[in-house]
């Protein structure tokens, strides 16, 4: 057995509110500036920051405003009926002037190089997907938006993006109006270079990635909400590999890939799709508790914690260091 | 602006018996009229460019599959047999390959290693007790026709129609030569025992078979979409398989530094399979049909035209693999090698046959402390697949 030290805190940044506005029921949009009027870090798509709300009580929210204004950054808050209260906290107590530490800008979500893009959003999984949008736009690919919702109303930023960038390429669906959004219809034809990134609810993804299953592989990408519990966070954080066949140990640094570590390493993986959806790279693990981001194992053996997709996976917050059979 | 330029019209005709039985002097002067050229012989574009291949594989809208794998467009002719997955576009493909990847998938294949194993063993042991023996006859043909069949879930009767049949599939990839006419000779015969084997009624209650015919009744796919998906599994299963594990023990007995290093690290095994795999790919080239006028290493190609795709030349091509491209060399990673294809279409089957292949390699070093070659392996003339009939090996056991 190792033992794991939890892993270092990430610097973190002093912000105040500027903003805090309701844009939908249940969603408070905040738009956060830094303490001392410096830029914040630069950032891409996809990003998100930790939010600490008190003591040991941190959540994760995507950035969603644009990466080329970095005085300000905005993030959309749903009021959720979490165990600890963060989302209720946020909502009750986070009024302009009040003062938020959070973490710089980390990505787990990118956006990768394609000719064309579909997104896929779930309620305030539409966080995320507005600066990928933009860049979309910006960058000219052919690209198209399917956002869902439970009512209008709930739906944050509906309109503004419906204004900005047209019904051509902003699809909504309510279910309380239409019959919502209908993901068999979204992918039932492939496209050839087309990119899927989907966020929003488990069960939406759970259904998006069986759909996805008759794409070619490694065109799908999510972010699910991240766990409520605090440990249960995803982590960016450098993490360490021993490699148990080879000998010796990597790091695997925030923005590499476990196979990418150890090839710099000169040691071996197999892979192929290195996209977490064909499975060639599946790895024994020895000791330590993985992140699992496949859209391969099981909900079971991804709780077995067994084995691991090393393209994409990484190592769970809090653990510093993996054992694996490589 | 890229250049559009005429391409080198390639007078020999890649079907013919010495072009198949050493494809690798033929496909070095292939490549060099270019990674795209036309050939008069069989009037089809050659793509053997890595780049270019890995786009044809990547851009299933503008290559598409329903024209067929073969020469002729089965769109416009009548095919042999109803269309395949392999010769479906989306979104007829896109239900089948839903269906078939929920089956077959890295956590379904895992538990097969232990039902895999034993026969592996078996086979192995015996040949142990030999100096020489024929890594084709006794081992290659052997092993995944006791495995593989266990698997789909399949009745003994009938298994021996798999091979011809999945011959008759494979050659029709090419043109109707004396190669396809041989093939085809009990032709109607096996392919009805195969399709019989797919019917729901054949199969058992636990294999891949009867896990296919599940999302029948879910609604996923329809009946004759789920005895056509069994029957891809069968006509695709063996044979590449077969020809993978001949074709990795055919380089390995030409490298004895590698089998060492193996022997010390058996856990590499999947490593040199991959790469032996990108050598000697066992599925050396195949068709698909433009749908749209396109240009493709700066060749414009007009909408209609069938493209033959070299994807064993694709993984020797130096530009992407370096000057020693034709090389086996453990060092090297085969990764984006693309001999289970890329894409859309990859190979469904790709963690069941690394699974057997490594199984038997694993043994095989277990077992041998050297293997050599005993005599000149001897080529299958098959038109699409790269293969041997015959590899005669001398062997000394593990003490």
């Amino acid at each position: 057995m190792t033992i794991t030290a939890p892993s270092k805190a990430p610097a973190t940044l002093d912000t105040v509110i500027e903003s805090a506005e309701k844009v939908a029921d249940e969603v408070l949009s905040l738009e956060l500036r830094k303490v001392d009027g410096t830029d914040f870090p630069a950032w891409e798509p996809g990003a998100h920051i930790d939010v600490h709300l008190g003591d040991d009580l941190i959540r994760q929210y995507s950035v969603c405003s644009t990466p080329d204004d970095l005085s300000v950054l905005k993030i959309g808050v749903l009021r959720t009926p979490d165990s600890r209260g963060g989302s209720a906290y946020v909502h009750e107590h986070l009024t302009p002037g009040t003062a938020l530490t959070i973490s710089a800008p980390r990505n787990n979500f990118p956006l990768l190089k394609s000719r064309k893009y579909l997104f896929i959003a779930g309620g305030v999984g539409i966080t995320p997907m507005i600066p990928m949008l933009e860049q979309a736009e910006a960058e000219g690919k052919e690209w198209v938006l399917h956002y869902g919702g439970r009512s209008r109303t709930s739906m944050a930023f509906a309109d503004e993006l419906l204004a900005k960038y047209g019904p051509e390429k902003i699809l909504l669906y309510a279910n309380d109006e239409d019959n919502g959004l209908d993901l068999n219809a979204v992918l039932a034809l492939p496209r050839a270079h087309m990119l899927v990134y989907a966020c929003g609810p488990g069960g939406m993804l759970t259904a998006i990635e069986e759909l996805c299953m008759g794409w070619p592989p490694g065109v799908l990408h999510t972010e699910r909400f991240v766990a409520a519990e605090l440990g249960a966070a995803s982590s960016s954080e450098p993490f360490e590999v021993e490699l148990a066949q080879t000998g010796g140990s990597v790091k695997v640094q925030p923005n590499q890939s476990i196979v990418d570590a150890v090839e710099e390493a000169g040691a071996r993986v197999l892979s192929s799709c290195r996209a977490g959806l064909c499975g060639t790279c599946e790895t024994r693990i020895i000791s330590g508790e993985p992140e699992h981001r496949d859209a391969v194992l099981t909900q079971e053996d991804k709780d077995a914690g067994e084995v691991m997709l090393v393209c994409v996976s990484r190592a769970a917050a809090g653990c510093s260091r993996l054992v694996l059979d490589l | 602006m890229t250049t559009i330029i005429e391409p080198t019209v390639f007078t020999e005709d890649p079907f013919t018996e010495a072009a198949i039985a050493d494809p690798y002097p033929f496909l070095e002067r292939l490549r060099e009229a270019g990674p795209v050229s036309y050939l008069e012989a069989t009037g089809t574009y050659a793509i053997v460019g890595y780049k270019e291949v890995y786009e044809v594989l990547m851009d299933f809208e503008t290559y598409v599959s329903s024209g067929g794998l073969g020469p002729r467009d089965i769109r416009e002719d009548d095919a042999w047999r109803p269309p395949s997955i392999l010769e479906s576009d989306p979104p007829i493909h896109t239900v089948m390959r839903r269906a078939l990847t929920g089956v077959i998938n890295p956590g379904t294949v895992r538990a097969l290693r232990e039902p895999f194993t034993l026969p592996a063993v078996e086979i192995v042991s015996e040949l142990a007790k030999l100096d020489s023996f024929d890594v084709v006859t006794q081992l290659a043909e052997k092993y995944p026709i006791r495995v593989f069949p266990d698997a789909v879930g399949l009745p003994e009767e009938g298994r021996e129609h798999l091979l011809p049949y999945g011959n008759m599939v494979f050659n029709a990839f090419g043109p109707e030569n004396y190669i396809y006419q041989q093939a085809f000779a009990n032709g109607d015969e096996h392919s009805a025992v195969v399709m019989k084997l797919c019917a729901r009624e054949s199969l058992d209650d636990v294999g891949f078979g009867s896990k296919i015919w599940d999302r029948v009744k879910d609604g996923l796919i329809t009946e004759e979409q789920a005895a056509l998906l069994v029957r891809a599994l069968l006509s695709a299963g063996v044979d590449t398989t077969i020809f993978g594990i001949g074709n990795t023990l055919s380089v390995l007995a030409r490298y004895p530094e590698a089998w060492q290093r193996l022997r010390e690290n058996p856990t590499m095994a999947k490593f040199a399979i991959d790469e032996a795999l990108r050598v000697e790919s066992p599925f050396q080239k195949f068709h698909r049909t433009v749908a749209t006028d396109t240009v493709l290493g700066n060749v414009h190609i007009p909408a209609g035209s069938k493209i033959l795709v070299f994807v064993g030349a694709a993984n020797r091509d130096p530009q992407k693999w370096g000057d020693d491209a034709a090389e086996f060399s453990l060092d090297r990673s085969s990764s984006g090698h693309v001999a289970f294809g890329m894409g859309l279409h990859q190979c469904v089957g790709q963690p069941i046959a690394r699974l057997e292949m490594e199984i038997v390699l694993q043994e095989m070093l277990e077992k041998f402390e050297t293997l050599e070659l005993d005599g000149a392996p001897s080529p299958l003339i098959h038109n699409v697949l790269r293969g041997f009939d015959s590899i005669p090996v001398k062997v000394t056991p593990s003490r």
